[in-house]
Formats: structure tokens, C-alpha cells, sequence
């Protein structure tokens, strides 16, 4: 039996009986159509957390202080500082392959300036940190290591502090009251707009380290003490070596002896996006997995209305056998018929999880991503489910014996 | 020639053995024109199936144009349906989704005839067994002596060397069912061989030999005509 014959017996077929057919491929319709939503909001929770953590910076290795132990008793990351300026200093000078070495402090703190006030981040760091966090200078500049080493209250601030604070005038040389002491603003960030997190990353002020920790936090960090050291490498291949080496000299350091943990933990950015990569690929497995179970529904439904049509069509099965066809024409037939339904069913179900994806992504405001291999995984999937819920209907059919199914009513 | 030697074909049925043909044997030559009679059970109706190669003998041997049709496969026997045998059914066994045009095509879309040369063919035909103008009639549309012609159209398809009828006229009324039989004499006047199954005496009468069956054995051979 020809091809087109073939394609046209299946179409004949299913076109006779429209209502019938429309409710066969329904699951698979659905099947699919959860299979291509599900696999995209995997993917688009995967891209958020990625553009998340790849907007701390690049090639980054952040150092922060671990949780001590009192005895048998964890405490929180960060009780006890163990980390300081001058470990800082020291990665800087000792470490090969680091383009920038920053130190930092934080804290909250009311912000005052010309009679209106703002609540912000406010960070103490060294120069080097814009490079770090991949920042840059909009307008003014970047206090220098000599001003922060002399302990100078200059600061650099984002564009969500320089608005709520001044509005549209000109906050260069102006005053700011940090949390009680002066400072000069000297310049004004780059925008950067929304983290991945969700929080607003020009909501910030930059002061020198040693200003911000004696006149801002110093409650909290005493002496030398900094919360987090960034270290970022020159290129990506570096970053597990480096961070070795920034590990092996602030145990040496810290006079920490074999066997005993680390006060301090190191994680960089590749590490830490390949966990979460793993963590959301995981995910997304897990919906597609969820949503091919729909599909293997959807099989059995064109399976059930398959055997149905075998039974019904017993007599016009006879009737070919009769007149010359093979048993494997009459296989093909319904194989195809079978498989046809299915992927009639798979690229309808594709339509709709598209349209669906949209509609989800406006709704929620993310970012509407289609995994490239969504329509080929969901149209091989719909042919696989035609084929294999279909070979045993086809195969019931092929086995028929011609006189007996002539015979049939 | 064909010929058919110490056929049997034995069912078991419940565990007894029961033998639908019991040693027959018959041959004829191209042209002819037999009729098959006797009551239901008498075995025709399996030496129908045997002869039309839907149907395997237990034993005994069939030779159709010299070649061994008993020792075919499946699909050789598909094969030789196909292309040797052509079907006429009590009840029409037509599409009855598709057009008479459709229906005649089918044989010669297991044959891999081309699209063009089947529906010229099935043209053709149709209008041979006057159904010139119904051509893109369904089944339903269709009186019964109309569809069996579309049926016996359908059967000529392939061209085929023996043309096998099953109660043709059973389910029409008498004056339908002469015009089918006048049919049948016209294409074994143009060579074709027909062999017609009935248990309406005035049917068998028409053929030019008649043969009778009675508990798998052939208890009646005449010739009715030259």
C-alpha cells in the first residue's frame, strides 16, 4: 500500500468521526500542553536563579565568616567575625590570578539629607570593590584607597537614595547624615536595577571601610573585623585554584590546625550556579515528569478508542484482507491512524502550552522562556505515545482472520 | 486449469474433530461457469474459502494455473487474491465511507496501481456494469443491486482469472438478482471463469455445470450446458 494511500485512509478515518477523535487526542492535547509549560516554568526559575547569581558579579569568590561552635552548639554564621582587613590585605598581596581583593562591612541606616530621610544599605568597602561587584561610577567618582585609608566620610551612593534624598536636584557635594554622622556624596552609581532577588540594588550607599565600621556598624564589627571579603578572579578557570589558595592561606592565617573546620567559608559563583543549575534542572525534571504522566493517560485513551475502532471496523479489516492486503497493510494502517491522532493531539497540545507559557510568564512577571527543545520533545513524545498505545489495537487488527472477521455484523 | 485434490479441511469443535471437506476433488478449465449448491453446513462455503485463497486445506492439494496455492504464506496468499481472485459477497462488503469509485480503487491500491490508472480503471468499470453515473455515490445512496454492482466492479479490479460469488442474489429481489446473474453471464461469455454459490435452484440452473455438496463430500457433478 502506497504512502499517501495510507495517509489518507488514516485522515478518512479520522475525519469520519470527529467528535470521537477530538476527545481521543484531548489527553494527549493535555499531555503536552503540560509537559510545555511545566518544562518552562522550570526553565524560567532556572533563569531567574541563574541572572540572580550571576549578577553578584562574575568570576566571583565571596569569603564570609563561618558558624562558630560553642562546644556542641552551632552558632549562627557570622556570631563570632573571625575574618578582617587584614586577611584581606594579605589574599591581596599573596594570591596570584585575583584582579581585585574587596573587604566589606554592611549595615542598615537612616539617611537624612535636606530635610527628607530614607532608610538604605549602607556598605563599607575599599575601592576595589566596584570592580568586584561589577559596578561602575554614573557621575562623580569613586572615593580612592588614600581617602578610605584616612577614613574620609565620602560616599558613593545609588540612584534610589540620590532620588528619594534629592529629587531632581544635583546630589554631588552634598551632605548626607548617615545614621547620625556626615558624609560628602562624591558619586553616583550606574543604575542596576532589580536583583534576581528582587531587591533594588541602586537602594545603597558606598562609604569607605574604616568610616562606615567606626561611625555606621561598629557596634557590631569591632577592630579590624570585615563580614564578607570578595575575590574575584582574572578569568573563570581560576576560581577553584584561587579559592584553594585563598582557603589554605586563611587557615594558615587563623592558626587553624589539620582537622579542625575553617571559621570562615569560601564559595564561588560557578560553584554555586552549578548547585543551583543541578537544583533546578532537578526541577524541571521533576515537572516533565509529572506532566509525561499525563501523556501516558493520554496514550491509553487512544489506545482504548483504537481497540474500539478495531472491533467496529472488523468487517471492512475482512473485506481488505480479501481483496489483497498483507497483514502488514493492515498494521500500517492502523499504526498510522493511531499515531496520527496522537500527534494531531501533540500539536495542538504544543499551540496551547506556547499560548499558556505566555499567558503564565504576563501573569507572573517572568521572564517567558521556551525551552528550544519543547516542540521536538513534545511532537517525538506524541508520535512515541501514538505508536506504542497503538501497536497493540494494529496488531489486533492484523492478527484478525479474514474469513471470521467477513463473517462479523 | 484449476484443480483441487483430496481436499480436506477438518475443525475441531469441542474436542470432536469435524470434517468441513472430505476428500473432494474437482478441476475446470478457464471459461467455466459452475455453480455450488446444498445446504448450509455442506462444506461449499469452506471450499469457497479454500478456492479464494482465505483459507488454508488440512489436507489434499490445490493447483490454480499450475502454481501450488496450498504451500502460499500469508502474504503470498494476500498476493494471490490480490491479483487472481476476485470476491462478490452476499452482503456487499462495501466501504461505507468512501464513494463506489473508492471502493472499485481498492483492490489496485494493494496492487500499487498509480492513482490516475486506478481511477481510469474504476471509471471504466463502472460504467461496464452500468453505474456510469453514480460514481461519486456512497453505498447508502445506493439500491442493493446497485451496490452489488459496485461490488462485482470492484472484483473485476485486478483483472482476475476466477471470480467467486457468495449467495450474489440473497439479499436483492428477483428481478435485480437476474439482472446480477445476467452480469455474471456476460463476463464468463468474454472468458472469465464464475463460480457462483447458492441454495436457489434457479440460480444454480443458470450455470453451465453444477455441482452439489452434502456433509464435505461432492454428491452431484452435471453439466447444464455446453
Amino acid at each position: 500500500m502506497k504512502r499517501m494511500d495510507l495517509v489518507r485512509s488514516a485522515a478518512g478515518a479520522i475525519i469520519a468521526h470527529p467528535m470521537r477523535s477530538a476527545l481521543t487526542s484531548l489527553g494527549v492535547v493535555i499531555g503536552v500542553a503540560a509537559v510545555v509549560i511545566m518544562t518552562s516554568i522550570g526553565l524560567g526559575a532556572q533563569q531567574r536563579v541563574m541572572g540572580a547569581i550571576s549578577g553578584l558579579g562574575s568570576n566571583l569568590i565571596i569569603i564570609s565568616p563561618a558558624a562558630s561552635r560553642s562546644g556542641f552548639v552551632a552558632q549562627a554564621a557570622g556570631t563570632d567575625i573571625s575574618i578582617t582587613g587584614a586577611d584581606a590585605e594579605a589574599l591581596a598581596k599573596q594570591l596570584d590570578g585575583v584582579v581585585a581583593v574587596a573587604p566589606s562591612v554592611r549595615g542598615q541606616a537612616q539617611l537624612a539629607a535636606e530635610g527628607t530621610n530614607w532608610n538604605s544599605r549602607i556598605e563599607g568597602v575599599t575601592p576595589d570593590y566596584l570592580i568586584a561587584r561589577d559596578l561602575s561610577i554614573g557621575q562623580g567618582r569613586m572615593f580612592d584607597d588614600r581617602e578610605a585609608r584616612q577614613g574620609r566620610t565620602v560616599a558613593v551612593i545609588g540612584t534610589t537614595v540620590a532620588r528619594e534624598l534629592f529629587g531632581e536636584a544635583d546630589p554631588l557635594g552634598k551632605r548626607i547624615r548617615v545614621g547620625g554622622s556626615p558624609f560628602q556624596v562624591v558619586g553616583i552609581l550606574t543604575p542596576k536595577g532589580q536583583s534576581g532577588f528582587g531587591q533594588d540594588q541602586d537602594d545603597i550607599v558606598l562609604g569607605p571601610l574604616g568610616a562606615v565600621r567606626s561611625r555606621v556598624v561598629g557596634r557590631r564589627v569591632k577592630g579590624d573585623a570585615v563580614q564578607t571579603i570578595y575575590l574575584k578572579t582574572a578569568n573563570e578557570k581560576d576560581l577553584d585554584r584561587v579559592q584553594e589558595d585563598a582557603t589554605n592561606l586563611l587557615r594558615e592565617r587563623h592558626r587553624i590546625r589539620e582537622g579542625q573546620d575553617d571559621d570562615f567559608q569560601a564559595q564561588n559563583m560557578a560553584s554555586i550556579l552549578k548547585a543551583s543549575e543541578a537544583a533546578t534542572q532537578t526541577f524541571t525534571i521533576l515537572l516533565a515528569a509529572v506532566a509525561a504522566v499525563s501523556l501516558v493517560v493520554g496514550g491509553v485513551g487512544i489506545m482504548n478508542i483504537m481497540l474500539v475502532a478495531v472491533t467496529e471496523r472488523t468487517r471492512e479489516i475482512g473485506l481488505r484482507m480479501a481483496v489483497g492486503a498483507k497483514r502488514a497493510d493492515i498494521l500500517a494502517q492502523f499504526a498510522l491512524e493511531s499515531v496520527a491522532l496522537s500527534l494531531a493531539g501533540g500539536v495542538l497540545g504544543l499551540v496551547i502550552g506556547v499560548i499558556g507559557t505566555v499567558i503564565l510568564a504576563k501573569l507572573a512577571g517572568w521572564p517567558i522562556a521556551i525551552a528550544s527543545w519543547a516542540a521536538p520533545l513534545a511532537l517525538g513524545f506524541s508520535v512515541l505515545v501514538g505508536l506504542v498505545f497503538g501497536a497493540y489495537p494494529s496488531w489486533r487488527a492484523a492478527q484478525l482472520d479474514p474469513i471470521e472477521a467477513l463473517r462479523r455484523e | 486449469m484449476i484443480a483441487v485434490k483430496d481436499l480436506c479441511k477438518i475443525y475441531t469443535m469441542g474436542g470432536e474433530p469435524l470434517a468441513a471437506l472430505d476428500g473432494v476433488s474437482l478441476s475446470f478449465d478457464r471459461g467455466a461457469y459452475l455453480s455450488v449448491t446444498g445446504p448450509s453446513g455442506s462444506g461449499k462455503s469452506t471450499l469457497m474459502n479454500v478456492l479464494g485463497g482465505l483459507d488454508r486445506p488440512t489436507r489434499g492439494t490445490y493447483t490454480f494455473e499450475g502454481e501450488d496455492v496450498s504451500g502460499l504464506d500469508d502474504d503470498q496468499l494476500a498476493h494471490f487474491r490480490n491479483q487472481r481472485i476476485g470476491f462478490v459477497f452476499q452482503s456487499f462488503q462495501l466501504l461505507a465511507r468512501q464513494t463506489a469509485l473508492q471502493n472499485v480503487e481498492l483492490p489496485m491500491i494493494y496492487a500499487g496501481v498509480s492513482p490516475k490508472d486506478r481511477q481510469d480503471r474504476a471509471i471504466q468499470l463502472l460504467g461496464k456494469v452500468g453505474l456510469g453515473e453514480r460514481i461519486h455515490h456512497r453505498p447508502t445512496q445506493l439500491s442493493g443491486g446497485q451496490q452489488q454492482r459496485v461490488a462485482i466492479a470492484r472484483a473485476l479490479a485486478n483483472s482476475p482469472d476466477l471470480l467467486l460469488a457468495d449467495e450474489p442474489t440473497g439479499a436483492l429481489d428477483s428481478a435485480t438478482g437476474k439482472d446480477v446473474l445476467a452480469l455474471f453471464e456476460n463476463l464468463n461469455r468474454d472468458g472469465l471463469t464464475v463460480i457462483v454459490v447458492t441454495h436457489d435452484a434457479s440460480v444454480a440452473a443458470r450455470a453451465k455445470r453444477q455441482i452439489g455438496f452434502e456433509d464435505g463430500r461432492i454428491v452431484l457433478d452435471k453439466v447444464l450446458r455446453a
